[in-house]
């Protein structure tokens, strides 16, 4: 039996992120009670005015930073897609980071152990989703990413037929 | 004393030495941050009479006890404060963007640059570990460059810097310091300073947390002010942007045109926000921490300025457009683009250009003078090429202008004066004073020369709670007010798109601070340490000779020229009695002396006793 996908993750959406790092400062101010961006779990890359998106963990399905670890200290867990770091065999050593398309999960400036998006399992949804002040931000399956891009291209699709059939 | 991390940290440019000193509780307290804190250090640690460009005069890059917290506006700024070059008093500018928190995360409330190192440098500092590296591979780069330079070369994406372009290292007098490609440290002409002591850049690295008093109530306080910016208070920087006011000033014949000469503009349309918006503007985005988002990204998409691209707000738009009678937004992007390039304050570089023009219609400037350029009014071409001229002092007349329009004035002769739009040699911003008089009298009071935001005193005008063709006695209190909480505004670093955020003002701000800092205070407490700022950047001007009633001006056409276009504001012109009549009760207002000086009580009164022997001569030196 076909079943949908029910791993939830944080996702930007490209058109709406402006790049303010509202997000980094939640992360921060939740999971560590302070305002540092160097230890949030989300970072945001500007590359240029127009180029602006919050990455964290997609919770990839085989994830290749699990597949990394020579330690065995991360795991998914089954239900929710996490990434759970054990911080006793972790040391630090960055294979993880580097098998990371995103740069999703990083070192941690102060533990020296990896860190990663863990959806604010804890809080019950991820606070950087509550704050994104630009909607920008989405607790989304791949499922439901995948219809909001075929409605996107479908719209456009249309409305470009729309404006050919007015000229 | 949270928020703040109790540190100052001097750099010696001429020696390489470096050392932190503490930041006293009391002067946190009584100064805040910002301008206000920045005020107090310059005053602490430069001589009477310091020549701007000398190294002797300090260079303060400032942050605000809320840098670097998740507060909006107030958690992405900074400020630097010195000498200014442009007026020989005092000089203060605020950016938001990223770079303040960073700042404040390596571990410091304030820089103090002194000194000038021999040969360019840029400042890296990386925490509590600061280095003077060659930055001579980086001269005439723009900042943004600049930026992208260094942090190729340090290899840290997210390292954050504040650079001048070659307009600062030439000493254009109203350089300006850009971090995050478009967010300038734009006023009184920090960049010429920073340029005089060899300074490229400042590079910034910061991982140390930033902790609050009360994080809960903190974090509840910043829910409230994220959910009012979404609401109408930031409505128009969110939507059409500052250019909004190009259209609303055009209809109040309030929008100077063709430097000061008419107040309207027959191409107001095509220079509005909203054709900016319609045509041009690609993306709106934001600074670190907020969430108003105002950066208006516009791009030309075709002609001669294809793809130029720049940040785009009101004051520049005026100054680079109406104000050089140029109607085309392409030419007006690409001018401001070249700003951000070379590194220049758009107002004063706009002016200083709309000055040039009215001097060549005037036949006081003849096409020699100009390197052949046909500097008529509305010549986007021109404008353009002047653009380039001052930022990089080419040619007599790029050189002379980069002057700004006081000393450029000066140096042309033939009653060049006579059309030079400045306050105490800065340039005016584009509101048109002729006919919005309480801003008249707030632009000449402000410490810091020609300023809209030193008082906002334009704002009782445009919104017709007084009769703006008239100064009348009660004006000199509402720019007092202004200025007070417009000083406790930039001393927190607040954003002022943000300060209709506030719905109960001083209470809301004392409450944020006091949840920030574990300080109490109350509104008063805030009230009374704006106009100590005031008072101590009165006494600073004093001190160098330009604080006393003699500079507290109007430009000759502000005075001179009435305003000739047929409608409601035909004819308006600020008279020297009523101008006087504003002054005096400003000064009366502000419990100083008939020449402007503070006396000695009201020093008292505001802890400024130490500062007593500066007025007791009448402010004469």
């Amino acid at each position: 039996m076909a079943k949908l996908h029910e791993k939830r993750f944080v996702s930007a959406d490209p058109e709406k992120c402006v790049g303010c790092s509202v997000c980094e400062y939640a992360c921060s101010m939740v999971k560590e009670k302070t305002f540092n961006p160097t230890k949030a779990r989300i970072r945001v890359i500007r590359l240029g005015p127009l180029v602006n998106l919050a990455v964290a963990c997609r919770l990839c399905e085989n994830p290749s930073c699990v597949a990394a670890c020579p330690r065995d200290a991360l795991s998914q867990e089954e239900n929710t897609g996490i990434i759970v770091v054990d911080e006793d065999k972790c040391n630090g050593c960055g294979w993880c980071i580097e098998a990371c398309d995103y740069g999703a999960i990083m070192l941690h400036p102060e533990k020296k152990v990896v860190y990663v998006c863990d959806t604010c399992k804890e809080e019950g949804k991820p606070q950087c989703v509550e704050w994104c002040p630009e909607e920008a931000l989405d607790f989304v399956t791949a499922d439901v990413l995948a219809q909001k891009a075929r409605r996107t291209a479908v719209k456009k699709l249309f409305q470009e037929a729309v404006e050919k059939a007015s000229e | 004393m949270l928020a703040y991390t109790g540190r100052i940290l001097h750099v010696d440019l001429s020696t390489g030495k470096v050392e932190t000193e503490p930041l006293k509780e009391e002067i946190a307290k009584q100064y805040i941050g910002g301008i206000g804190l920045g005020i107090r250090l310059l005053m602490d640690n430069s001589k009477p009479g310091t020549d701007p460009f000398g190294p002797d005069n300090p260079l303060i890059f400032v942050t605000g006890p809320l840098s670097g917290t998740m507060g909006p506006t107030a958690g992405n700024g900074y400020a630097v404060v010195s000498k200014s070059a442009a007026t020989g008093g005092v000089a203060e500018s605020k950016a938001h963007g990223f770079f303040g928190p960073e700042l404040k995360r390596a571990g410091y409330d304030a820089i103090i640059f002194t000194g000038k190192a021999e040969k360019l440098v840029y400042a890296w500092i990386d925490d509590d570990s600061v280095h003077l590296l060659d930055a001579q591979h980086l001269k005439g780069k723009s900042p943004y460059e600049t930026d992208v330079a260094i942090r190729e070369e340090l290899g840290d994406h997210y390292i954050r810097v504040s650079a001048i372009g070659e307009a600062g290292e030439k000493l254009v007098r109203f350089a300006a310091i850009i971090n995050d490609e478009f967010r300038a440290i734009g006023r009184t002409g920090m960049g010429a300073i920073m340029g005089s002591k060899n300074l490229k850049a400042v590079a910034v690295r910061g991982t140390k947390d930033v902790n609050v008093a009360d994080l809960e109530g903190f974090k509840e306080f910043i829910k409230m002010i994220h959910e009012r910016m979404k609401g109408p208070a930031t409505r128009k920087y969110r939507t059409l942007g500052t250019p909004e006011n190009v259209l609303v000033l055009n209809a109040l014949a309030a929008l100077p045109t063709r430097n000061f000469t008419q107040a309207t503009f027959e191409d107001a349309e095509k220079v509005s926000g909203e054709y900016l918006n319609e045509h041009y503007v690609k993306k709106i985005i934001g600074c670190a921490t907020c969430a108003m988002r105002c950066d208006h990204v516009a791009v030309v998409p075709e002609g001669p300025y294809k793809g130029s691209t720049s940040r785009m707000e009101f004051e520049c738009l005026w100054a680079l457009g109406p104000s050089c009678g140029v109607g085309r937004l392409d030419a007006i992007i690409e001018a401001m683009r070249l700003c951000n390039h070379y590194g220049t304050d758009g107002i004063s570089t706009g002016v200083t250009i709309g000055f040039a023009m009215d001097l060549y219609e005037n036949g006081i400037l003849s096409k020699e003078k100009t390197d052949g350029l046909d500097l008529s009014f509305g010549n986007h071409e021109a404008l353009i090429e002047m653009v380039k001229k001052i930022g990089s002092r080419d040619g007599w007349l790029g050189d002379v202008l980069a002057e700004g329009t006081q000393r450029a004035a000066e140096k042309i002769g033939k009653g060049a004066e006579q059309y030079a739009c400045h306050i105490r040699g800065l340039e005016l911003p584009g509101y048109d004073i002729r006919g919005l008089k309480t801003a008249a009298l707030g632009f000449s009071v402000s410490f810091r020369g020609a300023c809209h935001l030193r008082s906002g005193a334009y704002s009782p005008d445009v919104k017709g709670k007084v009769n703006r063709f008239a100064i009348e006695k009660g004006r000199g209190k509402i720019v007092m007010d202004a200025e007070d909480v417009y000083n406790v505004i930039d001393s927190l670093i607040l954003c002022k798109f943000s300060r209709g955020t506030y719905y109960d003002d001083l209470d809301d701000m004392a409450k944020y601070y006091t949840l920030a800092t574990g300080i109490e205070v109350t509104a008063d407490d805030l009230r009374k340490a704006g106009e100590r700022i005031n008072n101590l950047a009165k006494l600073f001007n004093i001190r160098e000779g330009v604080g006393t009633r003699e500079f507290d001006t109007l430009p000759p056409k502000i005075m001179n020229v009435p305003i000739p276009d047929e409608g409601i504001a035909k004819g308006s012109v600020v008279n020297k009695e009523e101008f006087e009549l504003g002054l005096d009760d400003y000064y009366a207002t502000r419990g100083w002396t008939k020449e402007g000086i503070p006396t000695v009580e009201k020093l008292k009164e505001l802890d400024l006793g130490e500062y007593a022997h500066l007025v007791k001569k009448g402010g004469k030196k």
